[in-house]
């Protein structure tokens, strides 16, 4: 079992269409960084200096990040973890 | 896409949702498939600002996975401008991050509100036209 990521339909051209692929346990930055090595140019879409960008939201299961430990939240395997843009604008 | 295709009942409820939250903008989604709206998502604005607006994280993320599971896709994500014109802002376009989906904006600055329909990819904005089904 590896971690499920839901890639959002705007980075989905990174990853040839798909909107799911997998990744590795570890934290959510770690997660990101591998995301990166293999999907190129995924890291600056999430992140911007090691933080998550704030237009994007981050869930583990259900859950946000920003209530958990943010860059740092743990990954496991089996958990499913979902990339989301924000929607706004003025 | 060149056309958005919506329902009047859809239309009525996206303009009542809009007046309603006057003077700040209102937001949400629209939901179908094969390009044909047919269900209507009303998201809180956590801006409360007549210039900006932001979806509740945690409530745009239960809609989407309510659609996904349901198998329909974002056909248009909509706000309103109560103080300005039915156009993209310069905000708008910087945050368009959807840009498979249509933007649509509901004006309130004259008496009848003005609803328009964008494309926005790659920061350039092409106007989409409105078909009443
Ligand atoms: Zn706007």
């Amino acid at each position: 079992m590896a971690v499920k990521v839901r890639i959002p339909t705007p980075l989905q051209k990174l990853t040839d269409g798909k909107d799911e692929v997998e990744g590795e346990p570890g934290t959510i930055i770690s997660l990101i960084n591998f995301l990166n090595s293999k999907y190129p140019g995924m890291g600056e879409r999430i992140t911007e200096g090691g933080k998550v960008r704030k237009f994007v939201n981050i869930y583990i299961n259900d859950e946000d990040i920003r209530f958990l430990k943010n860059e740092e939240t743990e990954v496991k395997d089996g958990d499913e973890v979902s990339i989301v843009p924000a929607i706004a604008g003025g | 896409m060149d056309k958005l295709f919506v329902p009047r009942e859809l239309i009525a409820e996206i303009l009542a949702h809009c007046k309603e939250c006057y003077p700040y903008e209102a937001c949400g989604i629209l939901a179908g498939q094969f390009g044909v709206s047919k269900k209507i998502y009303k998201i809180k604005n956590i801006e409360k600002s007549s210039v900006s607006y932001m979806m509740e994280p945690g409530e745009q993320f239960t809609v989407m996975k309510e659609m996904r599971e349901q198998g329909l896709e974002m056909t248009a994500i909509y706000h309103s401008h109560p103080v300005s014109s039915a156009y993209p802002s310069p905000k708008d376009v910087s945050l368009a991050f959807y840009q498979d989906s249509v933007y649509v904006i509901v004006s309130l600055v004259n008496d009848e509100p003005l609803i328009k329909a964008f494309e926005i990819k790659d920061d350039i904005i092409k106007e989409i036209e409105i078909i009443y089904s």
